[in-house]
């Protein structure tokens, strides 16, 4: 098979002024959490969706995401590990991995991506958005920790609309439960043109953020919006909604993205740039992390590119128009919350998928079904046929794991991708799809 | 009038149980025009209002392990647990075909997911994913069940094609108490004689209130709780134990019989917890659904599908029940590739530990058919518990 990456060596890639930027943030975010102890910042647990982040911020308390620190472990080849640590100590092999590998690396002294010792949180915000493991992920930290833990219940979006009563709802706990725990935690009090100086601050980088997103319809893309996009939406998603840092990060990377259009570059893998678009994706799904860059090459040895994703929208549907508005915050939180992917209906998913194709001129959908997680897997055989269905392009399925190694097999991917994309080809040649 | 003996009850319950079909609730709805029926998927939904709107409330509790899983697999992953795809068997299968609406309560993701993927594949049936409050203050989760309440009362209106009036609703609450009262004499004769009542026959009794009218399972309840009580069976030398995680995918009714086998009398369970889950009567005076949202918030079951906002009182619902009930030990039987269950019992077992309540676990779906290890495991926990009592 043709390599269609030009040979270029990484380091050149990693002088990008965003990549250098965003390292250099979570490397200080890391820093400023494992030196919690000394400096006496507090800390708050809290999930990816329907993360709260301008709220912690508020509060002057630090976002520890051991959903992040999951995804690390799996990058860094050690959540097998902590996950049979896990199950060691009786957890079953048949639950969410995130959750076994969080537990696992607490039980191995909690080391974090920096070497160093994460601190106990001082707070569990347990934001229950789009997934039910997040209800029991807390429970279980709690018993651990016993440290407070607030509950904010984010209602499911089953009709496909927001309706006054799970506004209220949450506009409620924040009121009533949310704020008066964080102030008590922190012993800051809560001061809403703080919250909507940073709210203003998150809509910035979010209209960059879609900016970037969205120039994957240009042909060729000039990023993968899978792979490359998990990289992308790291400060949004995380730590830095709602800091100048966040919103400088994405006016880089909006500049280098625009440079690359300009140039009619491809997006840039570890390997350097890709050269030749052959197929354009959207993927349904959270990727693997443990052989992350063994399976992002994969698709970019093959020409393939991902040009829109449901995975990097779990921590915000910006592209489909959500901005975070300080003139009503907390109204602006709870909407946020309700409309990450993971909270929308399977009409919905089904309905932002096929748009995806459409929209990016896309060959077809993949989807990556992750073992470990139902809140996305259970439902995506239906979302796969109603797609093919409504866009007469073609679908394919394959199974890893997020972060449980055993469960990455990369003959089998491979195979299946290989089959998958002579199917597009047959599909362009108007052959039909191959049974 | 002759009186009902348990066989007879019994065989009842399990034809009834058997019927993949439902013919009594087709019975029970062609009976008259007009007449309405909604099916739920566990844990809980409000059959007050149900009933108020004069429809049947019918339980779908996925296929058992009767049901042959033709289409439902392509459905689903082989690993996520059975009860979504053998329920899409159901429905694709015909079997659900006179069930004017379907209530997919707030219990765990695979069932949220399963509720649009019933409007994607049934969309000329009225479909409604059940939220329900994880938080308990009046204000906050209270006011906004009894909002979600009065949404769906307004649905069920539109399908009755008439008003539900808070008298109508409070009449059922009425009909309700009575059936949660008859319940309760059951589980009560379980504990005090569980020669006489088995897990086994007292899981069908529940079982049928899935598909009867209410009023008519009341009666049955009685029936047996009168009928069992007179019966002089063998008392036998086994252990008492509690039996939890069964509040979703149901365990095969052998499975049930098993432990019976291997030396258990299960007094206490979570087995159909729709009828047990508001935990006393609900009062008839006021505002019905103000009613109904305050059982809700402050007096129902605890369960691995529900936050325990408060550390301390993490399991100790379960705790009370082993004492309540006299037991000696806890079975957790958790369904294969469910979260909620599987993710509760480490902490579960954490509490049982420190509380000295002796515990086995292990994993089923609602087709397993070999039961030969779980009466193993069984048997040796009960030899374990009688070695632990005797020293
Ligand atoms: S089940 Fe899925 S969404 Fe939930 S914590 Fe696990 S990986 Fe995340
Ligand atoms: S068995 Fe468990 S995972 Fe499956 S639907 Fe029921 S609660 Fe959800």
């Amino acid at each position: 098979m043709k390599p269609t990456t030009a040979k270029k060596p990484a380091a050149e890639v990693l002088k990008d002024d965003s990549m250098l930027k965003q390292k250099a943030m979570m490397a200080a975010h890391y820093e400023r959490l494992s030196s919690a102890p000394e400096t006496g910042a507090k800390v708050c647990s809290t999930f990816v969706p329907g993360n709260l982040n301008e709220l912690i911020m508020c509060f002057d308390l630090v976002n520890n995401l051991p959903e992040v620190n999951a995804i690390q472990s799996g990058l860094r080849k050690q959540s097998g590990g902590y996950i049979m640590e896990a199950e060691r100590a009786g957890h079953s092999e048949d639950v969410c991995t995130y959750v076994k590998s969080d537990i696992g690396m607490m039980m191995k002294g909690n080391i974090g991506p920096n070497g160093k010792e994460l601190p106990k949180p001082d707070v569990l915000l347990l934001s229950y958005t789009g997934c039910f493991t997040f209800l029991k992920w807390f429970e279980l930290l709690r018993e651990q920790y016993k440290c407070p833990t607030i509950f904010m219940q984010t209602p499911y979006m089953a009709d496909g609309k927001i309706t006054k009563n799970m506004i209220d709802y949450m506009v409620k706990q924040f009121k009533e439960d949310v704020i008066p725990t964080l102030e008590q935690v922190s012993g800051v009090k809560f001061d809403i043109d703080r919250l909507r100086q940073y709210l203003a601050e998150s809509a910035k980088a979010e209209d960059d953020l879609v900016h970037v997103l969205q120039s994957a319809k240009n042909k060729p893309s000039p990023i993968d919006a899978y792979f490359g996009g998990i990289y992308y939406i790291g400060p949004i998603f995380g730590a830095f909604r709602g800091t100048e840092d966040a919103t400088e990060y994405y006016k880089f990377l909006r500049e280098e993205v625009d440079q690359r259009v300009k140039l009619g570059l491809g997006p840039v893998t570890p390997d350097g740039p890709m050269a030749e678009e052959k197929y354009r994706l959207v993927v349904e799904g959270p990727p693997n992390y443990t052989s992350f860059r063994q399976f992002w090459k994969m698709f970019y040895e093959e020409g393939a590119t991902v040009v829109a994703s449901s995975y990097t929208k779990v921590g915000g549907t910006y592209d489909l128009g959500f901005r975070h508005d300080p003139s009503k915050p907390l109204e602006s939180l709870a909407e946020y919350c309700l409309n990450v992917y993971t909270n929308r209906s399977l009409p919905m998913r089904i309905e932002m998928l096929s748009n995806y194709i459409n929209e990016y001129e896309a060959d077809g959908l993949l989807i990556n079904s992750i073992k470990s997680c139902n809140s996305f897997s259970a439902g995506q055989l239906l979302i796969m046929r109603e797609v093919e269905k409504r866009t007469g392009k073609p679908a394919a399925f394959i199974e890893t794991d997020l972060v449980d190694p055993r469960y990455f097999s990369a003959a089998n991917v491979k195979n299946r991708l290989e089959s998958y994309f002579q199917m597009v080809e047959q599909k362009r040649s108007g052959k039909g799809i191959a049974a | 009038m002759t009186e009902k003996t348990v066989s007879e009850i019994v065989s009842r319950c399990e034809a009834l149980y058997e019927d993949l079909y439902f013919n009594a609730a087709r019975e029970w709805k062609a009976a008259k025009p007009g007449r309405k029926v909604i099916g739920f998927m566990p844990l809980y939904v409000p059959r007050e209002l149900i009933h108020a709107a004069g429809m049947l409330p019918l339980g779908i509790m996925g296929g058992g392990d009767n049901l042959e899983v033709i289409h439902g697999d392509a459905y689903y992953q082989s690993y996520i647990c059975r009860i979504p795809r053998s329920t899409i068997e159901l429905g694709v299968s015909g079997r659900l075909d006179f069930v004017d609406g379907m209530l997919f309560p707030s219990i765990c993701d695979v069932i949220r997911n399963l509720s649009g993927m019933w409007k994607m594949l049934f969309p000329d049936v009225y479909s409604k994913y059940f939220d329900v409050p994880q938080t308990y203050r009046d204000e906050i989760g209270g006011e906004f069940y009894t909002n979600e309440m009065r949404e769906f009362l307004h649905d069920l209106e539109g399908i009755a094609g008439r008003k539900i009036t808070d008298d109508d609703i409070r009449a059922s609450i009425a009909v309700y108490n009575e059936n949660r009262r008859a319940i309760a004499e059951l589980y009560a004769l379980r504990q005090s004689q569980p020669w006489n009542a088995p897990a086994s026959e007292a899981y069908l009794v529940l079982r049928a209130g899935l598909v009867l009218p209410v009023e008519e399972h009341t009666q049955l309840v009685r029936d047996y709780v009168a009928a069992a009580s007179a019966e002089q069976r063998p008392v036998k030398d086994n252990s008492r134990v509690v039996l939890t995680g069964m509040f979703c995918e149901q365990p095969p009714l052998n499975l049930i019989k098993s432990l019976e086998l291997s030396g258990c009398y299960v007094v206490n369970d979570d087995f159909v917890l729709v009828s047990r889950w508001l935990m006393d009567d609900v009062p008839t005076e006021g505002d019905p659904v103000h009613n109904l949202s305050q059982a809700f918030l402050h007096r129902s079951m605890s369960t691995a599908a529900k936050y325990e906002p408060n550390e301390a009182e993490k399991g100790q619902f379960l705790v009370r029940q082993v004492r309540d009930a006299n037991a000696e030990g806890v079975i957790f039987a958790s369904t294969s590739f469910c979260d909620p269950a599987l993710l509760d019992r480490p902490m579960m077992q954490n509490v049982l530990k420190a509380a000295d309540v002796p515990f086995i676990a292990f994993k089923y779906a609602e087709n397993s058919g070999q039961m030969q290890p779980i009466r193993e495991q069984a048997g040796t926990f009960v030899d374990s518990i009688k070695l632990w009592s005797a020293a």
